[in-house]
């Protein structure tokens, strides 16, 4: 599915990313996990495209195709999905045509045919419904006015709406209580398939409770510095990352 | 090839003795005119008001007044926005009684329902006067439809009036058009009547200079909302002035979509004078036109009463489009809004100056005024004057202006979606222009403003 090998990037001239190897095969849910500056953003923001970072080495290969040759709605027709950690307010912009032109966007490119209204409104409502968010978020502008659980929500209708086949969630989990926690996890587990991959970048362990990982990996300094299983989430939870500062320096 | 001020003097002396009504009015206006010359043309007087504005390329066009039309009025007119309402064309300056419909009277008198908005064919046959050339006035039918109680509608031509509230050698585009004036209409809506909804739509068929004249009087607590829409073919100059009247308690709506010839010239002056209570609600939608310059000079002259100048201007390629506004608060208690809109791609430009005169008992003023431009090319410009003049010492005044490109941050965000870059740049500016249009509340006329800029958009992408 994905496979990242000695991924460098930079911003501005500062390196963010020093060497990144990583393979997520199809229907792992993979985890990352780091302390602040890590690198966990600039990953998600590399691999769906951002054009203020500048990759200054290696290749990530998703289901065979150069990712990084893509412009950023190619990478989304292709099926990468990249959950912000800070939604983006669209004023002026109605959620449920923004859904419905994004959906419609990536259906042309696999010569399916476009929804109408009438037709996206129904996708829209079941999805809604299953993410216990009210209805009026549809007709409200695209995360204008929305409380901060509400944002988190609404990247999930769009991952559950656009059906991607890797989805990279940042720190979906940040501000959220624990029932908002536990849908946004079920709303991750719904998407659950043999083609359905996810790259979970979290600072906790909580959400990971609800959307169990097949491999957890620790990001420091722009590196992959340890891998390991679901226990090594609980690990990190109870001795921090302090040993592993300590260890890379 | 005599073109600019001194074709204009040299067309009213010829015309002299035609043209309606107060012939001494027209020669100080001709007086005024031939000092001032047109702005920024080949006279070279510098004029403050005129200091983002030329018009050196009107000046340098000749205008072929006795040019035969190049295009069918009808097939302008069948492709036009328009309201399924009540509506006066005039065609190259002239009304047209066969292309109008008007409102339909109401059933019993004294009623003060609107009007049921008539509908194409079913609209009445017209009760109006006949299509005299401006040049030849016939001195009979002054009103068009004398049954109609909710709304009155005359001739210029007619029933030729200046009105009071503008002096001729105030704007020297003004005072060409006192001179030359030959056609409009005036609208008059009795006290406590809803005259509905009625367009006032121009269409320019020939290569000619024309100057409509209307004047809008809406007595006592009445109602009306006009809407001024004007298209065309050729290179030709749009001159009007309307002069509007809205006494206590009365609420005018007053919409323009601008949507002329890119070859055109489009100049539009409004004087306003809002009484105490009454409402004076206006929105201007430039789109078309090489080059526009909206003038509206609104005077709030009774306690508590309101004016809202918003716009939005939409320009491309070498567009040149200026909005310009004297908001006069007069009497105490008196709001004010501005907003305005700038999308400017290409290597247009826009213009907006905003002036507001406090006066010394204007106390409890509340004035705003917002200019936003969204600059979608390097090359673009925007020119933004606010002035304030306040002599009360209690008011609430505030001006701001906002200069962008669209939002990277945005941008990626719906790229990110699988929304392709022209498409995601298509959304943003859309939605900066929905914001705009947020202060027409009227569903259809939103509606018609909408399917305007989505028509603009689309030409611009093809």
């Amino acid at each position: 599915m994905l496979d990242i090998r000695g991924l460098a990037a930079s911003i501005n001239d500062k390196p963010i990313l020093n060497g990144i190897d990583l393979a997520v095969p199809p229907g792992e849910v993979h985890a990352i996990m780091g302390p602040n500056g890590a690198g966990k953003s600039t990953l998600g923001y590399v691999l769906s495209g951002r054009e203020d970072y500048v990759v200054t080495a290696g290749t990530v290969s998703f289901n065979g195709a150069d990712l990084l040759a893509m412009e950023p709605e190619q990478r989304a027709a292709a099926g990468v999905f990249l959950a912000f950690q800070a939604p983006i307010e669209l004023p002026g912009v109605n959620n449920a045509n923004f859904l419905r032109t994004a959906l419609n966007a990536i259906r042309r490119t696999h010569d399916e045919s476009e929804l109408d209204a009438v037709q996206f409104l129904k996708l829209a409502r079941a999805e809604t419904k299953r993410l216990a968010m009210p209805d009026d978020m549809l007709k409200r502008n695209v995360n204008v006015g929305f409380s901060g659980g509400e944002k988190k929500r609404n990247e999930v209708l769009q991952m559950a709406i656009l059906r991607p086949k890797l989805a990279i969630l940042d720190e979906t989990d940040s501000g959220l209580d624990i029932d908002a926690l536990k849908i946004v996890a079920d709303g991750v587990n719904a998407q659950r398939r043999p083609d359905f991959s996810a790259l979970v970048i979290t600072h906790h362990q909580r959400l990971l409770d609800y959307l169990v990982p097949n491999r957890v990996h620790v990001l420091l300094n722009g590196r992959i510095v340890r891998s390991g299983g679901p226990e090594l989430a609980k690990e990190l939870e109870k001795s921090g990352y302090a040993d592993l500062i300590a260890e890379a320096a | 090839m005599t073109t600019g001020a001194p074709a204009f003097l040299a067309r009213y002396e010829a015309a002299l003795g035609r043209l309606p009504g107060d012939s001494a009015l027209r020669a100080a206006a001709a007086a005024a005119f031939r000092s001032a010359g047109l702005p920024g043309g080949t006279q070279q007087r510098r004029i403050e008001a005129w200091k983002f504005t030329s018009l050196r390329s009107v000046a340098e066009t000749n205008f072929r007044r006795e040019s035969a039309p190049r295009h069918e009025a009808e097939t302008i007119l069948a492709g036009l926005l328009q309201l399924d309402a009540p509506r006066i064309v005039f065609v190259d300056g002239t009304m047209r009684a066969d292309l109008s419909t008007m409102p339909t009277p109401p059933v019993t008198t004294g009623n003060t329902q609107p009007a049921p908005a008539s509908t194409g064919d079913a609209a009445p046959t017209p009760v109006m006067a006949g299509e005299d050339p401006p040049s030849t006035p016939s001195s009979h039918g002054t009103t068009i439809t004398p049954t109609a109680t909710t709304l009155n509608v005359a001739r210029f031509a007619e029933q030729p009036d200046f009105g009071t509230l503008s002096w001729p050698d105030r704007e020297p585009m003004v005072a060409l058009n006192t001179m030359l004036a030959a056609d409009g209409a005036t609208l008059h809506v009795p006290a406590g009547h809803d005259g509905g909804t009625v367009q006032l739509i121009s269409i320019a068929t020939a290569d000619t200079d024309n100057h409509p004249r209307h004047s809008i009087r809406l007595d006592k607590d009445a109602k009306l909302t006009l809407v001024e829409i004007s298209a065309g073919q050729g290179i030709y100059l749009l001159n009007t002035v309307a002069e509007v009247h809205v006494a206590p308690g009365a609420h005018l709506t007053h919409i323009r979509l601008q949507d002329e010839a890119q070859t055109a010239f489009h100049i539009s002056t409004t004087y306003a004078d809002i009484e105490a209570g009454a409402t004076y609600d206006s929105f201007t939608l430039n789109l078309g036109a090489r080059l526009s310059r909206t003038e509206v000079h609104a005077q709030l002259t009774g306690p508590g009463a309101t004016a809202h100048l918003n716009a939005a201007q939409i320009l491309a390629g070498t567009q040149h489009a200026d909005f310009t506004t004297v908001v006069s608060h007069a009497a105490p208690k008196c709001t004010s809004r501005q907003t305005v809109k700038n999308v400017l791609a290409g290597r247009s430009r826009g213009v907006f100056q905003g002036k507001i005169e406090v006066a010394r008992d204007a106390q409890k003023t509340d004035g705003y005024q917002m200019n936003q431009a969204l600059l979608l090319s390097p090359d673009a410009e925007i020119d933004s004057k606010p002035e304030l003049e306040i002599f009360a010492d209690d008011v609430k005044c505030s001006h701001g202006a906002t200069v962008g490109e669209l939002d990277s941050d945005q941008l990626f965000y719906l790229r990110s979606r699988g929304i392709p870059d022209a498409e995601a740049r298509s959304i943003l500016v859309r939605a900066f222009l929905a914001e705009a249009l947020d202060a027409v509340t009227d569903e259809s006329i939103r509606a018609i403003l909408e399917t305007a800029v989505e028509r603009w958009w689309e030409r611009q992408a093809a």
